[in-house]
C-alpha cells in the first residue's frame, strides 16, 4: 500500500496550527478565538496520532493522549464559554478589546 | 599613716543634699532648702578643718616632708588590666589646702545666698545646684585618678551650666549658660585627648603612678613619649599641652576665656563661688597636680607661662574699660588666675626654685578670699540698686557701710597693698617672676597697677563718684534679684552683713599664714621673706594706680573722658574685648554652621538620601516602562508566549547545543 | 530556665491582646506581659551571675538545641552570654517604657499593642539565637511591625517614611540572607557555635563577611545607608519610635558584633573600611543633627552619630572597645529611648515638635524638662550617666590601635563631643530654657505612667553611669570569649 507519508500528515497539522494561530493573533471575537484554539489543539491531536502511528505502531500512548485532549478540550470549550457568556452579560461584548481590566 | 575615710563624707553630704532637695525640694523644703544645704555644708566644712589640722600639723609630715595619702581608692571602671578609672581620695598639702577654700567659701555662699536669694520661686532648686557643684568641685580636687578629674571636671562644668542659666527664662542667661559649656567643651576635647596620650604611653590613669613612671628619665615609659612625636613635638608636649588646654578652658585663660564674662548672668553668689574662687582656678589647680610632669617639659611649661602672663594682661587692660561691675571682676579673676598660670609656669620642680609654684597656690588660696568678697560685696550692691552697670551706682558709702568697708579692704587686698591678703602672695610671684624670667617680671608689674587701678574704678564708682545715689532703680533688663522686695532695702539681710564680715576678716588675715611651710612644689618647707626693698617697686606702683583712680573717678569730672581719648581705638578695641568674641562668632556663624553644618545636612538630605531615593525611582521608573507589556489584552499575551517559545526553540536548537 | 520563655511570654500577651475588648483592658495587658518579660530578664539575671559565681565558664548558659529543620540543618539553637543578656535587659526595659507611653492609643489599640509586643518577642528571639537562621528569622519578625507602626499610627508623611523603613531594612535583611546562604554552603551549618569552632576559609570569609556587616550596619544605620533613620523615627508615632531606636537598631549592632567574632579575619581586613565608616557617621551625624530644627530629627540624626560608636568599637577589634561598642549599644538604647519618650511627651501637649515654635517648658512641664535635660545630659556624655562610660571605653579602646590612621579616627570621634554639647544646648536651651509661649503657659506636666516609664529608663542609665563595673562585670567574660577568635585572627596576620 503506498501509504501517505508522514511529512504530509506534518505538514496538514502545521498549517491547521498556524491559521489557529493567525485566527487567534488576529480575531477580535472570542467565540472565533475559542475556535482557533481547537484548530490548535486538534493539529497537535493529528501530530499525537501520527506519530504514534508511524514511529512506535505497537504503542498506544499517542492514542491516549490525544484522547486526553479531546477530552479537556471539551471542557475547555464549556467553561471558556461560559466566561464568555458571562463577560457578554457584563460587557454587552465578546470583543476581547472590550475585556482589558486585567491590566496593570 | 592614720585613717583619712573620713574625707569621703566632705564630698559625700553635699551631695546627699543635691539629692534630697532635687528630688523633693520644691514639694518639701520650698522654704528650709537653704537651712539644710546650709547645715549641711557646715558640716563638710568643719569635717574640712579637721582634716586640714590633722594632715598639717599631726601625721602628713614624714621626716619633714609632706606625704601624698591615698585614702581610698576604688576600681570604678575597669578598661584592661592596667588602665582603670579608679575612684577614690587624695590627701596632700594642695588637695587639703583646696577643701579649705572650695568648702569655707562656698559655706560662705550659701549663707549669704539665704538672704540674697530669698522668695525666689526655685529656691530649693538653687540649693540643690549649689550642692552639686560643691560635690562635684570637691570631687576633682580629691581624685586620685586622671580620669576621675576628668569626670569631675565635666560636672562641674554642667553644675555651672544649670547655675549660669539659673534664671532660665531669660535669653541672655541661657545664652551665656550655653556658651559657658561649649568652650569649656571644646578644651575639654583637648584634656581628653590629652588623657589618652598621657594613659596610653604612661600605661596607666592613676595620678600618682603616672608621675612617677614620667618622672624619671630612664623609665621605658619616659623614653617611649619622648621618642614618639608628632608634627615636630614630642608626645609629651602634646599631651600636656592638651591636658593644659582643659585647664586654660575651665580658667577661662586666653583665647578660651570668652565664657567667663557672660557667665556673670548666674545669681552674683553664684559667680563668687564657680566664677571666682573655685571653679575657675580648677585648670591651675590641675597644673599643680600634674606638676611633677610638667616640670619634665620645657615647652609645656613655656605655654602655660606666656599664656597665663598674657591673659594676665590682656584681661587686666580690657577689665579697665568696662562699666558692667561684675564683668570688671570677671576680667579681674581671669587676670589673677594668669598670674597663677605663670607662676606654674615659671617654677622649678623642688626647693628654691619651686617658689613659683608655692607662689601660685598661695595666691589661689588668698585670692579665693578676697575675690569672692568682692563678688558678694558687688552682689549687695546689686541687690540693693538692681543694676550692674557703673552708671547707676555711686554715692553708696553711706547708703552701705559694711559692704563699703569690707570691699574697700578687698580692693587694697587684690591691689597688693600691705598687709592685707594678696600682698604677700602677690610678692611671692613677683619674687619668683624676677628670678626666673625678666619679661614675665616686667607683665606682671605692670598688670599690678593695672589691677590696682581697674580695682579702685570700681569702688570709686560704687561708693564715691555721685553723691547719692537716689532711691534704687528699676531696671528690668538687668534685675537680677527681681523676686525681692522692691519696697526697702538696707544692706540686705543679717546672713548677707554676717558672711560680708567673716570674708573681710580672711582677706586681712589670710596672708599671714605661713604657706611655705606647708605648701611646696617638694612637700619640704620653704624658707621664704618678704624682702622690703623688693616690695617698694610693686607697692608704690599700685598707689599711684589707686591715686590716679581716685583723681578719675572719686568725684565727678572729665578726666577720665579726657584718658580715654588719649588712647583712643585702643581704649574701644579694649571696650570690645579685642574683638575675641567677634571671632568665635565668626567662625561659628560664619564658618562652622554655614560651611559645614548646612552643607552636611543638606547633603545628608540630598546626595546620600538622594542615592537612596534614586534607587528606588529607578525600579519604579522601570517598572513604569515596562508595566505596558501588562496591557490586559489576551491577544497580546499569545503573542509574546509564543514569541517567547520561539526564541527559546531558536535558544536551544541552533546557538545552545 | 527556659530561655523559650522570653519568647512565649509575649507571644501570650499578643495573644491575650487580641483577644481583649477595649483600650482599658489592651494596655493592663500589655503591660502585665511586659513587665512579666522584665521579670524573666531580671530573674534571667540573676540566675546568669548566680551560674557564673558558681564557677560556670561556658561561652553560652541556658543552652537548648532542638532541630527545627532537619534537611537544612536547621536548628532552635538558643543560649545567651553577658552580651546577649544585655540587650535582653535592654529591650526588658524599653518595652515596659514603650507600653506605659503609649497608654492612651485610641486609635486601633489592639492591633497597636499587638504589633509592639510582636515586634518585642523578635527582638528577644533574636537575641538570644544562637543558629543564624533562626537570628534571621527574628530579625524579620521584628522589621515587619515597624512598617505597619510607622504607616498606620505616624505622622508627617508617614507613608513614604514606612516604605523607605522597611525597604532599606529588608535590603539589610536580603544582604544578610545572602551572607548566611554563603556561609551555609561552605560549612554546612547554621550553628553559630559550631561555626565558630570550625572556621571559615579566609576566602568565604572576604567574600560573604561585607554582606553580612553591611546588612546589619544598615539596621545599626551605618553610613550611608543611614537615611531611614531620621525620616522613620521622625514619622514614627513615640513606642514606635522609642523601639526603633531602643530595640531595632541594636538588633543591628548586635549583628554586627557577632558576625566580626564569626568571621575575624575578613572583619580584621576590612577594619579600616568599618572605621572609615564609622568615623564619617560619627562626625556627620553630629554636623547634620546641628542643623535640625524638629525635635525628633535631633535625636534621630544624633542616633546616627551614636550608632557610630558602635561600629566604631566593634572595628578597632580589641577588648576595650568592644566592651565599649556594648555598653554604648545598651547606652543609647536607654538614652534615645528616654529622649523619644519626652519628645512624645511635649509633643502630646504641645502638638510641635519644631524647636522654633517651644520655649520655656521648664516652667510648666518640670518634669518632663528635667527629664530631657536628662537624656540630653546622658547624650553628650556626661559622667554620672551611662553615655559617658560607653562613649570614654570606646574611645580607650579605640586609642589603643596605635595606628597613625586609628588615632586620626579617634580623635575626630572625640571631637564629636563636642558638636554634640552644641546640639544638645541648643535644643535644651530653646526647648525647656528661655520665655514660653502663652499658648503653652498652661499645659500640664506628666501622668503617673509617664513618669513610670521616664523613671524606670533613668534609673537604667543611672545603675550604667553610676557603676560601670556592674555591667562590665555582666559582659566582660563574653567579649574575652569574643576576643579569642579575634586575636587569633589579628596575630595571623
Amino acid at each position: 500500500m503506498n501509504e501517505v507519508p508522514l511529512t504530509h500528515i506534518l505538514f496538514v497539522s502545521t498549517a491547521l496550527f498556524f491559521i489557529g494561530m493567525y485566527g487567534l493573533f488576529t480575531r477580535r471575537n472570542l467565540i472565533t478565538m475559542l475556535m482557533s484554539i481547537e484548530l490548535m489543539l486538534n493539529s497537535v491531536n493529528i501530530n499525537f496520532v501520527a506519530f504514534n502511528k508511524y514511529l512506535f505502531p505497537d504503542k498506544l500512548d499517542g492514542l491516549f493522549f490525544s484522547l486526553f485532549i479531546i477530552t479537556i478540550a471539551a471542557a475547555e470549550a464549556a467553561v471558556a464559554i461560559a466566561i464568555i457568556i458571562n463577560l457578554y452579560r457584563s460587557h454587552q461584548s465578546i470583543d476581547v478589546d472590550d475585556a482589558t481590566e486585567m491590566k496593570f | 599613716m592614720s585613717n583619712y575615710l573620713y574625707i569621703l563624707w566632705i564630698p559625700l553630704l553635699p551631695l546627699a543634699t543635691f539629692v534630697l532637695l532635687g528630688l523633693f525640694g520644691r514639694k518639701y523644703f520650698a522654704k528650709t532648702a537653704g537651712i539644710i544645704g546650709t547645715a549641711s555644708l557646715l558640716t563638710s566644712t568643719l569635717l574640712s578643718f579637721v582634716a586640714a589640722k590633722q594632715y598639717f600639723f599631726e601625721d602628713g609630715k614624714v621626716n619633714g616632708v609632706y606625704q601624698k595619702i591615698i585614702a581610698l581608692k576604688y576600681t570604678w571602671l575597669q578598661f584592661s588590666p592596667n588602665v582603670s578609672i579608679d575612684m577614690g581620695i587624695i590627701v596632700d598639702p594642695i588637695s587639703v589646702m583646696m577643701l579649705i577654700v572650695v568648702t569655707s567659701v562656698s559655706l560662705m555662699v550659701h549663707l549669704f545666698s539665704l538672704g540674697y536669694m530669698k522668695g525666689e520661686e526655685r529656691f530649693a532648686t538653687y540649693y540643690a545646684f549649689l550642692s552639686l557643684f560643691t560635690f562635684s568641685m570637691l570631687g576633682l580636687i580629691l581624685s586620685v585618678n586622671i580620669f576621675q578629674v576628668y569626670m569631675f571636671w565635666e560636672l562641674v562644668g554642667v553644675s555651672s551650666f544649670l547655675l549660669i542659666g539659673y534664671y532660665f527664662n531669660k535669653p541672655s542667661a541661657v545664652a551665656a549658660s550655653k556658651k559657658a559649656f561649649i568652650v569649656t567643651r571644646f578644651a575639654d576635647l583637648g584634656f581628653l585627648i590629652g588623657i589618652l596620650i598621657m594613659g596610653f604611653y604612661g600605661g596607666t590613669l592613676d595620678i600618682g603612678l603616672l608621675i612617677e613612671k614620667l618622672t624619671s628619665a630612664q623609665s621605658p615609659e619616659f623614653l617611649s613619649i619622648t621618642s614618639a612625636s608628632f608634627l615636630g613635638a614630642s608626645m609629651l608636649t602634646w599631651g600636656l599641652t592638651l591636658i593644659f588646654m582643659g585647664g586654660a578652658g575651665k580658667s577661662a585663660m586666653f583665647p578660651l576665656h570668652i565664657w567667663l564674662p557672660d557667665a556673670m548672668e548666674g545669681p552674683t553668689p553664684v559667680s563668687a563661688l564657680i566664677h571666682a574662687a573655685t571653679m575657675v582656678v580648677a585648670g591651675v589647680y590641675l597644673v599643680a597636680r600634674l606638676f611633677p610632669v610638667f616640670s619634665m617639659d620645657e615647652a609645656a611649661l613655656t605655654i602655660v607661662t606666656y599664656v597665663g602672663a598674657f591673659s594676665a594682661l590682656l584681661a587686666a587692660v580690657i577689665a579697665c574699660t568696662q562699666t558692667d561691675i561684675k564683668r570688671v571682676l570677671a576680667y579681674s579673676t581671669m587676670s589673677q588666675i594668669g598670674y597663677m598660670m605663670f607662676a606654674l609656669g615659671i617654677s622649678k620642680n623642688g626647693g628654691e626654685a619651686g617658689l613659683g609654684y608655692m607662689a601660685s597656690m598661695f595666691h589661689l588660696f588668698t585670692h579665693a578670699f578676697f575675690k569672692s568678697l568682692l563678688f558678694l560685696g558687688a552682689g549687695s550692691v546689686i541687690h540693693m540698686v538692681h543694676s550692674n552697670e557703673m552708671k547707676d551706682m555711686g554715692g553708696l558709702r553711706k547708703l552701705m557701710p559694711i559692704t563699703h568697708a569690707s570691699f574697700l579692704i578687698a580692693c587694697l587686698a587684690i591691689a597688693g597693698i600691705p598687709p592685707f591678703a594678696g600682698f604677700f602672695s602677690k610678692e611671692e610671684i613677683l619674687t619668683a617672676a624676677f628670678h626666673e624670667n625678666k619679661l614675665i617680671y616686667g607683665v606682671a608689674l605692670f598688670t599690678a597697677a593695672l589691677t590696682s587701678f581697674y580695682m579702685f574704678r570700681l569702688y570709686f564708682n560704687i561708693f564715691w563718684s555721685k553723691d547719692a545715689v537716689a532711691k534704687a532703680h528699676h531696671n528690668d533688663g538687668h534685675d537680677d534679684a527681681h523676686a525681692h522686695d522692691k519696697e526697702s532695702h538696707g544692706e540686705g539681710t543679717l546672713t548677707m552683713k554676717l558672711t560680708l564680715l567673716i570674708l573681710t576678716a580672711c582677706a586681712i588675715g589670710v596672708g599671714f599664714v605661713p604657706f611655705s611651710q606647708f605648701i611646696t612644689s617638694d612637700g619640704l618647707a620653704l624658707e621664704t621673706h618678704i624682702d622690703l626693698v623688693f616690695s617698694i617697686a610693686p607697692v608704690a606702683l599700685s598707689i599711684i594706680a589707686i591715686l590716679l583712680s581716685a583723681s578719675f573717678y572719686k568725684t565727678q569730672n572729665t578726666k577720665s573722658d579726657k584718658a580715654v581719648a588719649l588712647f583712643g581705638g585702643f581704649y574701644s578695641a579694649a571696650y570690645k574685648k579685642f574683638y575675641v568674641d567677634e571671632l568665635y562668632l565668626f567662625i561659628t556663624k560664619k564658618i562652622v554652621f554655614p560651611l559645614i553644618g548646612q552643607p552636611i545636612a543638606w547633603a545628608d538630605r540630598n546626595i546620600v538620601d538622594g542615592f537612596m531615593l534614586l534607587l528606588a525611582n529607578t525600579t519604579e521608573k522601570i517598572s513604569a516602562a515596562i508595566k505596558g507589556l501588562q496591557s490586559g489584552k489576551v491577544q497580546n499575551y499569545a503573542l509574546y508566549f509564543f514569541g517567547g517559545v520561539i526564541a527559546l526553540s531558536i535558544l536551544f536548537i541552533y546557538i545552545w547545543k | 530556665m527556659n530561655l523559650s520563655l522570653l519568647i512565649l511570654l509575649p507571644l501570650l500577651t499578643a495573644l491575650l491582646i487580641l483577644l481583649s475588648k477595649n483600650l482599658a483592658q489592651i494596655r493592663v495587658i500589655g503591660l502585665a506581659g511586659s513587665l512579666a518579660q522584665l521579670g524573666a530578664a531580671g530573674w534571667l539575671l540573676k540566675l546568669f551571675m548566680d551560674q557564673r559565681a558558681a564557677g560556670n565558664t561556658a561561652t553560652y548558659l541556658f543552652e537548648t538545641n532542638t532541630v527545627w529543620f532537619k534537611a537544612l540543618n536547621i536548628n532552635y539553637h538558643i543560649g545567651i552570654d553577658g552580651i546577649a543578656l544585655a540587650m535582653i535587659l535592654l529591650s526588658a526595659l524599653v518595652v515596659v517604657a514603650g507600653i506605659l507611653v503609649s497608654w492612651t492609643m485610641e486609635k486601633l489599640s489592639k492591633e497597636y499593642f499587638f504589633l509592639l509586643v510582636l515586634l518585642s518577642m523578635g527582638a528577644y528571639g533574636f537575641f538570644i539565637s544562637l543558629d543564624l537562621f533562626t537570628l534571621f528569622f527574628f530579625l524579620e519578625v521584628a522589621v515587619i511591625p515597624k512598617f505597619l507602626l510607622i504607616g498606620i499610627w505616624g505622622s508627617g508623611k508617614k507613608e513614604n517614611s514606612a516604605m523607605k523603613l522597611a525597604l532599606m531594612l529588608m535590603a539589610g535583611s536580603a544582604l544578610v540572607f545572602v551572607g548566611l546562604m554563603g556561609i551555609y554552603y561552605n560549612t554546612h551549618s547554621f550553628d553559630m557555635v559550631q561555626i565558630g569552632q570550625m572556621g571559615i576559609s579566609l576566602g568565604v570569609q572576604k567574600f560573604f563577611f561585607p554582606f553580612l556587616f553591611l546588612g546589619f550596619g544598615i539596621f545599626a544605620a551605618l553610613f550611608p545607608f543611614h537615611t531611614w533613620v531620621p525620616d522613620g523615627h521622625a514619622s514614627a508615632p513615640t513606642a514606635a519610635s522609642m523601639f526603633l531606636a531602643g530595640i531595632s537598631m541594636k538588633l543591628g549592632g548586635y549583628g554586627c558584633l557577632r558576625m566580626a567574632a564569626l568571621m575575624p579575619d575578613a572583619a580584621h581586613s576590612y577594619s579600616w573600611i568599618i572605621i572609615l565608616l564609622a568615623t564619617i557617621a560619627i562626625i556627620y551625624g553630629a554636623f547634620a543633627t546641628m542643623m535640625q530644627t524638629d525635635l525628633k530629627y535631633i535625636n534621630a540624626y544624633s542616633s546616627i552619630s551614636h550608632c557610630g560608636f558602635v561600629i566604631l568599637g566593634i572595628g578597632m577589634l580589641n577588648k576595650t572597645s568592644i566592651n565599649g561598642a556594648v555598653i554604648q549599644m545598651v547606652s543609647h538604647g536607654l538614652m534615645t529611648a528616654l529622649f523619644f519618650a519626652a519628645i512624645g511627651m511635649i509633643y502630646s501637649r504641645t502638638h510641635t515638635r519644631m524647636v522654633a515654635q517651644l520655649g520655656g517648658l521648664l516652667k510648666v512641664m518640670p518634669f518632663i524638662s528635667t527629664v530631657f535635660v536628662i537624656a540630653g545630659l546622658c547624650s553628650l556624655g556626661l559622667p554620672g550617666f551611662s553615655g559617658f562610660v560607653a562613649e570614654m571605653t570606646v574611645f580607650m579602646g579605640a586609642w589603643q590601635n596605635p595606628d597613625g590612621v586609628y588615632r586620626i579616627a579617634t580623635v575626630i570621634s572625640a571631637a564629636s563631643i563636642v558638636v554634640t554639647a552644641v546640639y544638645i544646648l541648643r535644643a535644651t536651651g530653646k526647648t525647656i530654657m528661655g520665655p514660653i509661649s502663652d499658648e503653652h503657659a498652661l499645659l500640664g506636666d506628666a501622668t503617673w505612667n509617664e513618669k513610670f516609664a521616664a523613671g524606670l529608663l533613668i534609673v537604667g542609665i543611672l545603675i550604667i553611669g553610676l557603676a560601670p563595673f556592674l555591667i562590665n562585670q555582666l559582659i566582660m567574660p563574653a567579649t574575652d570569649f569574643l576576643m579569642i577568635n579575634i586575636d587569633k585572627a589579628i596575630t595571623l596576620k
